[in-house]
């Protein structure tokens, strides 16, 4: 057994540099995302010749052994959710810019970096959703009136620890300076919210009527509602009359080590394009960053709205200070 | 092996002054009464629950008692996070159960919330219980009827006897295996994060993925070593001179059979254990699996899943077990403060979260590589790549640094159950050290080994941020599947590669304690 065992390891071990090349050489993705790409990535190597080959990870350690192999990585392209990622990865110098005429003219200006290191793939909206049975959707305005008193008891959120409040909250320090924003978060910290892991577990309960109204990603709720269209659980469009509802990216960049930095650029430029980008539609439900591809029926239901068109690098630059803002507001 | 956790104390050496003082100002507090809390609670569940469970099937008889007798083992192969989840699912606001409790009784009823503190212990009571159980159980059979039979001689009762004889005599055991559920507890990120719990760990994640900063994510990981160390020194000052050790073919203890109520409760007992620990977790589970449509239970390339996993524990085991074995033994032959502290040292890992401890062995290990990849370049001239980062011994290493202390705890406190005298015996009958090794120390400690590569062998199937770091490509297992869907929030199509995990878990456990009933 024992013998036989290691040789078995020692295989793994060869096997794993060694893993052949197509004809069209191969592309070496560190990936954070982990849903929804597989399509297109098989549509581009069918059309390419291209290989690719992903490993997956948390963005944090990723981000940690990129750093550690240096000008020596396999990693061509890194790919994440959340532009806080991004924008945190350009900035320890993991990725290159990128000039090309086909991503600036498919991805629209403020889901790019200013520097060209990193490209938005695909857009989640962060906004309200509401039980209508238990409220009325002229109830509901913006994401800081959920601090009225009125929502007292009523209010589902997600952990502050959670990436994707983070951003909310560091887009909000931007957009209201920090002593503003903290006001914000100490007044949904009044309302005493229900601190739930997990915006599935948030439409759930705001379904069951353990809270009336909560704030989620947008696919999330379109994957419960293509799930069970009868979901009691509405859509509302935060900010409209302001500064315009929060958006999130996915995206990725080419390292800066790249070793296939062609065909990186090559990979990006097909996902920014309307076949890979109607494919993200459909298959995680999220809105497509290149404006000319149809989102899908789900969330075409809840119409065209108004997006915060703050850049989302401020996501990455004030994410900090959202953590502490947070924990000082007494938000968990 | 304490290259890691030697990195993490490195991380001290920049300082990271306002984040501690953002910390200080705002919840170290609640942060360090949260995490005592919870190695205090777990510690006393598992110690309860574990010990009279092992005490039931060890000295008494009942309906039943040879199945639980091992399955009560089988919690050990259920993941905290599964767990919680499942129990979140079940008794949540929105879960069946509260659902018809309200349907029945009315809207305004509810459960207590399980996202408190209360449910964290208890979710880790139930799944950690078995490192208590499992050592305790081979210690309360070893020490067997002799320790009774004087202990009544005496004239003790059963049960005072237990209490004043059996319950010290195996003292190791029962600490050493209280000692690696509150590592566990500590280490623990995936359940705090879903109860909503804050712990260190917990806010070890918070400084790295919030404020980005690594180092000062380190240094508060590295408080948890610090709580190590003092719970370390509790145990040894409270243990003090005394040495614990069996006679050495002590007989098996006589059962006494239970009857009537006694029975049923004992029955009652031990199912309920079994009940919420297992079969519910499990059967949630499958219903999730069945609920889904058969072509998105599983992925292309299942099978291979269960097979890297299976290996990747088998070598883990091996690995890990023998390098325990080394450093146990080597304390046994020259015992000296610097070999305890040494062994004590490279155990700590267990008590870090993962995730840290695979940064501490990545780091190292990518600047050996990068070195070598130099130095291969400047003979070939080619541009080779790096072979020790993301590679097979790269997440073994890791495995070894972070499952060491299940190793050795359990192997030390097989192997200092045995009385020095038996070494000196074979010692003065011409044997060299191995032979002793061989032909004395490991017969008499196999039930330790055993207990020993079992826990190695579950630990590396639930292992996931070391795996998911250090992994060269293609290289994936169950736990990594299990992650990859619910960090989408995809229980329904985590379910089965969950079971499998519990199921690849079960191997060891059934064939341990199948050659454990096959000695008797």
């Amino acid at each position: 057994m024992r013998p036989r065992l290691l040789l078995l390891l020692a295989a793994l071990t060869v096997a794993a540099p060694a893993a052949t090349l197509g004809a069209g050489g191969e592309v070496v993705i560190y990936s954070a995302r982990h849903y929804g790409q597989e399509p297109a990535f098989e549509e581009f190597s069918r059309q390419t010749g291209i290989q690719i080959k992903t490993l997956n990870g948390e963005a944090g350690q990723i981000f940690e052994r990129l750093r550690a192999e240096g000008d020596r990585t396999p990693a061509d392209v890194l790919l994440t959710v959340d532009a806080g990622n991004l924008w945190n990865a350009a900035r320890a110098g993991l990725l290159s810019p990128v000039t090309s005429a086909e991503l600036s003219r498919n991805i629209p200006a403020h889901l790019r970096d200013p520097e060209a290191r990193w490209v938005g793939l695909t857009m989640r909206a962060r906004t309200i959703v509401y039980n209508p049975r238990r409220v009325n959707a002229g109830e509901l305005s913006t994401y800081e009136a959920l601090g009225d008193p009125k929502w007292k008891g009523r209010l589902c959120l997600r952990t502050s620890g959670y990436i994707y409040n983070q951003s909310l909250l560091a887009t909000m320090i931007r957009r209201h300076g920090e002593p503003r924003a903290e006001e914000i978060v100490r007044g949904w910290v009044a309302n005493q919210p229900t601190l739930i892991a997990g915006d599935t577990k948030i439409i759930e309960a705001i379904a069951a009527g353990q809270c009336d109204v909560g704030v989620v990603n947008s696919y999330y709720l379109a994957r419960a509602l293509k799930k069970d269209p009868s979901t009691p659980v509405a859509l509302f469009w935060a900010n409209q009359q302001t500064t315009g509802t929060h958006v999130n990216v996915s995206g990725a960049g080419v390292t800066a080590h790249a070793k296939n930095r062609a065909n990186a650029v090559r990979l990006l430029e097909y996902l920014s394009g309307l076949q890979a980008q109607q494919m993200f539609a459909d298959t995680s439900l999220e809105y497509p960053a290149n404006p000319k591809a149809e989102v899908n029926a789900i969330v075409k239901a809840w119409g065209p709205f108004k997006q915060d068109d703050v850049n989302i690098a401020a996501a990455g630059e004030f994410q900090a200070a959202a953590t502490r803002l947070a924990d000082r507001a007494g938000y968990k | 092996m304490a290259l890691p956790v030697l990195v993490v104390l490195g991380s001290w050496h920049e300082p990271a002054a306002d984040v501690w003082r953002h910390l200080w100002q705002t919840q170290l507090g609640e942060l360090l009464a949260n995490t005592l809390l919870l190695a205090a609670g777990v510690g006393a569940g598992t110690l309860l629950v574990g010990a009279a469970l092992a005490w039931l099937v060890v000295a008494y008889d009942f309906p039943g008692r040879r199945v639980f007798e091992w399955a009560l083992v089988l919690p050990l192969a259920m993941p905290a996070y599964v767990i919680g989840f499942a129990f979140l699912a079940m008794f949540d606001f929105a879960g069946p159960v509260q659902t018809a409790l309200r349907a029945l009784l009315g809207p305004g009823v509810r459960l207590p919330d399980l996202r408190a503190g209360w449910g964290v212990v208890l979710m880790m009571t139930l799944v950690f219980y078995p490192y208590v159980y499992l050592l305790a159980r081979v210690a309360f059979r070893e020490h067997g009827r002799t320790a009774l039979e004087v202990a009544r001689s005496l004239g003790h009762s059963p049960q005072r006897a237990f209490v004043t004889v059996i319950l010290p005599l195996a003292r190791p055991a029962l600490v050493a295996g209280v000692a690696l559920a509150m590592m566990e507890a500590l280490a623990d990120f995936g359940t705090v994060s879903t109860f909503g719990y804050r712990t260190l760990t917990e806010a070890v994640y918070r400084v790295w993925t919030g404020m980005f900063d690594r180092t000062a994510a380190t240094q508060v990981a590295s408080l948890l070593l610090l709580l190590v160390l003092a719970l370390l020194a509790i145990e040894r000052a409270l243990r003090g001179r005394r040495r614990f050790t069996r006679a050495p073919r002590a007989a098996e203890l006589p059962r006494r059979t239970l009857a009537g109520w006694r029975a049923a409760a004992a029955v009652a007992a031990c199912g309920a254990v079994l009940a919420l620990a297992f079969v519910l977790p499990v059967a949630e589970l499958i219903a999730w699996a069945l609920a889904l449509p058969a072509e998105q239970r599983a992925r292309r390339g299942f099978a291979g899943l269960v097979g890297s996993t299976f290996v990747l524990a088998a070598a883990s085991a091996v690995l890990v077990g023998a390098l325990a074995l080394v450093l146990a033994y080597a304390r046994r032959l020259r015992p000296s403060r610097v070999a305890t502290a040494a062994a004590q040292f490279a155990s700590m890992g267990y008590a870090l979260p993962g995730a840290v401890i695979a940064v501490g062995v990545l780091a190292p290990l990518a600047w050996v590589d990068r070195a070598l990849a130099a130095a291969a370049e400047a003979l070939v001239g080619h541009r080779p790549g790096l072979v020790l980062t993301g590679s097979a011994v790269a997440v073994l290493f890791a495995y070894a640094v972070r499952f060491l202390a299940v190793g050795y705890q359990t192997t030390e406190s097989a192997l200092g159950r045995i009385p020095p005298t038996l070494d000196e015996a074979a010692r003065s009958l011409g044997v060299t050290m191995r032979g002793a090794l061989r032909r004395v120390h490991l017969p008499l400690m196999r039930g330790g080994i055993l207990s020993a590569l079992t826990l190695i062998w579950v630990e590396t199937i639930k292992e996931l941020p070391a795996t998911l770091l250090l992994r060269p490509f293609g290289l994936k297992t169950l736990a990594i599947e299990v992650w990859e869907r619910t960090s989408e929030s995809l229980w329904a199509e985590a379910a089965l590669p969950a079971l499998a995990i519990v199921g690849v878990g079960l191997v060891p456990l059934l064939l341990g304690s199948r050659l454990d009933a096959g000695r008797r």
